[in-house]
């Protein structure tokens, strides 16, 4: 080789940060969610003459939640990036947000060089062990050449399956380390092979149930929605004469219009979904992993009469809370479809008639105020106003379940909330996530004045980049659900939980550049709300509601689903 | 019911990490763990023994298999198997009754490894009832110090009758 070929080959090497870089053009990233630092400098040069956008956020916790958002908003995975030390450990509870919730995330972070691994170095977190218990799978890159492998897979093991969060750690010195680029085509990992085509036999054990059971229940959870078989669910709930519940990760999964939807069941549910579940002789769990929320871990009170089918993609969630009379490992989806080239019919007509019945006779309600703003009541006229079609993204709290019980959602990732972890601080950066995915759509952030404060920081990004979230703040002064926890199981014993010393809400979206308006009234709620949805801009709305509003219904934690609490009205 | 978990793994960074961790993790408790080499170049077999009823092994198994460097679990308590472990354990000895300690060892097919002016060291491999049994005989003489490497296993290659079917 002439010194001049020698020159040559090298300059066809890549340096690992842009072998990164080129890895995620492949892979069709188009938003990168983000924060530098010392670690990660070489990405970042990188990124500087590169074609992908990327958000810079105002915290980790902040960028990782919006590329959350963005993965629910769309399917496809969200890319999120930090550095070494502080800024991956910030990456924490969004990781674990996304892992309880099965959400497809790559996460990169920095590490200091590799001899200094171990040594305690400035900006040294051991961020793959520390993350270990809350991601699907994590790699730390010892050697630039396995890089472009590493992200395939990671991408691969993100989205396939069951979806989640996996990490890739890469040391400064091996982003700076040169080698060819070649990205695989291909995946081969011999100790991860989803099951996505079910059992044909357990589809005729399911089909054979369906046809001898008189009062069938589907429990639809988030499954549905990563698997993308809202039609299927429809399709088959109709041909059977099936009526379906939807956990709080199912919704939208199938319409909140239906005449077969009973609302949410579970601690917060509605009278006819808790009633269905006490008394239905056949369960169908489709993408539902039968959360305490639901069963309120009472499964001695729990669907105790009916046969249980579980499908679900990830086999250990079969058996881990109830006992399953048909288990079926399978892709929600194809096993949907498989279900439906030969459809049965429950003979459920007696059984439908009563749950209607159920839906008249205890519809979710609450008392309207002459003077005070009550949050159902705001949530419902963003429902009316938006027609269902809006994504709307919660914290974690009372409003979080008053938009799940008021807000009928028509269609699959419309909803976006923090389901598994409740993680306060989630909405508003999931909204910018889900807006950027969707510009023209309508990106409601609907949030507590407590959850909102965790991660109000991110106001700058949407003020910088024109991003026009609406946010609204459902302010009732207080940590909402905490007091309502303190009053019913405390006797009012109201511990820390007044955020008197919160901002003017209103002026805190002023001094981002964002604009912000207040309503303490129906009529100024009104009219803010109709300036918010004609602003092309954000929008923060202060709506100022009623402090001792609960959400009701409500299951303690320890009852069981048929020791409701219906509140003052129907009592 | 006590198990013998044989998990083969790729020999990866952690790997033991992320196993261990998940038993902690998901509230398994965890009696004995041994790693090694295994017959296949890249891939380590970690032993784990364990109690528990049959729907948490199941739990068991199936957590393990999520885990993305595992490749096969196998409860080898529901099969027949052959499972050892190694024990050194040092006893306190005189010039007067090292013959005493020989011959309780002998029958155990122990050895003695190591000779000091006060001790002898003594090795041995079994299950683990016999070592136990080698232990109690030993204590009287004080035992000064013992390891025991926790169990190795591998499923015996002729199944008469599976054991599974025997309890039943
Ligand atoms: C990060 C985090 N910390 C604490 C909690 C516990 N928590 C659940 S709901 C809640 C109150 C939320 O208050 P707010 O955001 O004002 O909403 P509201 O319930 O009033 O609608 C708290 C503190 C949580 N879910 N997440």
């Amino acid at each position: 080789m002439t010194t001049d070929q020698k020159q040559a080959s090298t300059d066809r090497e890549l340096t690992g940060s842009e072998i990164l870089l080129r890895c995620l053009i492949e892979e069709k990233v188009e938003f990168i969610f983000g924060y530098p630092g010392g670690a990660v400098l070489p990405i970042y040069d990188s990124l500087y003459y590169g074609s992908i956008k990327h958000i810079l956020y105002r915290h980790e916790q902040g960028a990782i939640h919006a590329a959350d958002g963005y993965a629910r908003a769309t399917g496809k995975p969200g890319v999120v990036i930090a550095t070494s030390g502080p800024g991956a450990t910030n990456l924490v509870t969004g990781i674990a947000t996304a892992q309880m919730d099965s959400i497809p995330l790559v996460c990169i972070t920095g590490n200091v060089p590799q001899n200094l691994i171990g040594t305690d170095a400035f900006q040294e977190a051991d961020i793959t062990g520390i993350t270990m218990p809350i991601t699907k799978h994590s790699y730390l890159v010892q050697d630039v050449r396995d890089l472009p492998r590493v992200v395939k897979e990671a991408f691969h093991i993100a989205t396939t399956g069951r979806p989640g969060p996996v990490l890739i750690d890469i040391p400064k010195d091996v982003s700076n380390a040169k080698a060819p680029f070649s990205y695989p085509e291909t995946v081969s990992i011999r100790g991860y092979q989803p099951t996505t085509n079910p059992h044909p036999l357990q589809i005729e054990k399911l089909q054979q149930a369906i046809a001898e059971s008189k009062r069938p229940l589907i429990l639809a959870g988030g499954g549905v929605v990563t698997s993308g078989a809202d039609q299927q669910l429809i399709a088959f709930a109709e041909r059977a004469q099936i009526p379906v519940t939807t956990t709080l990760m199912g919704i939208g999964g199938f319409p909140g219009t239906h005449p077969l939807w009973l609302g949410m069941p579970g601690m917060h549910g509605t009278v006819a979904a808790n009633r269905a579940l006490l008394e239905c002789d056949l369960l169908i769990g489709i993408g539902a992993r039968f959360d305490d929320r639901v069963t309120m871990g009472r499964i001695d009170k729990f669907a105790t009469g009916a046969k249980i089918v579980h499908i679900d993609i990830d086999p250990a969630e079969i058996g881990k809370n109830v006992d399953t009379y048909i288990p079926i490992v399978g892709d929600v989806k194809r096993v949907l479809e498989t279900a439906l080239k030969d459809p049965p019919v429950s003979q459920s007509q007696a059984w439908l008639e009563k749950l209607k019945g159920l839906k008249q006779q205890y519809p979710l309600t609450y008392k309207q105020s002459d003077n005070m703003l009550k949050p159902q009541w705001v949530i419902q006229h963003l429902y009316e106003t938006t027609g269902g079609d809006a994504i709307v993204t919660t914290d974690v709290g009372q409003h979080q379940m008053w938009v799940a019980q008021y807000f009928r959602f028509s269609r699959p990732r419309s909803l976006i909330s923090s389901g598994g972890l409740g993680t306060m601080g989630f909405g508003f950066p999931a909204a910018i996530g889900a807006q950027l995915a969707y510009p023209d759509r309508t990106v409601i952030s609907v949030t507590g004045d407590g959850g909102f404060q965790m991660t109000a920081q991110e106001l700058a990004v949407v003020a910088l980049a024109n991003i026009p979230v609406k946010v609204a703040i459902i302010n009732n002064q207080c940590l909402g659900m905490v007091r309502q926890w303190q009053e019913v199981f405390y006797q009012r014993r109201y511990s820390e939980v007044d955020l008197s010393g919160s901002p003017d809400f209103v002026k805190l979206a002023e001094a981002y550049g964002v604009k912000g308006l207040r309503a303490r009234t129906v009529d100024e709620a009104r009219q803010a709300w109709r300036e918010a949805l004609d602003h092309p801009g954000p929008v923060v709305i202060d709506f100022q509601v009623d402090p001792e509003e609960n959400v009701y219904p409500m299951v303690a934690p320890g009852a069981g689903l048929d020791e409701m609490m219906l509140g003052d009205e129907k009592a | 019911m006590r198990h013998i978990i044989s998990i083969l793994v790729n020999n990866q960074p952690r790997v033991l990490a992320r196993v261990a961790s998940l038993f902690g993790r998901r509230n398994f408790n965890i009696e004995s763990i041994s790693v090694g080499e295994s017959e296949e170049p890249g891939l380590s077999r970690i032993v784990i023994v364990t109690h528990g009823d049959a729907r948490t092994m199941e739990q068991v198994s199936k957590h393990l298999h999520k885990l993305i460097d595992v490749i096969k679990v196998q409860d080898l308590s529901i099969q027949q198997s052959v499972a050892r472990e190694l024990l050194l354990v040092k006893v306190g000895a005189t010039a007067s009754n090292r013959a005493e300690i020989q011959g309780i060892i002998e029958p155990f097919r122990a050895s003695v490894v190591d000779v000091g002016i006060n001790s002898l060291m003594i090795q041995a491999t079994g299950d683990r009832e016999k070592l136990d049994a080698l232990i109690e005989l030993l204590r009287p003489y004080g035992i000064k110090e013992l390891a025991r490497t926790g169990i190795t296993a591998l499923p015996r290659s002729m199944q008469i009758q599976p054991k599974a079917q025997m309890h039943a």
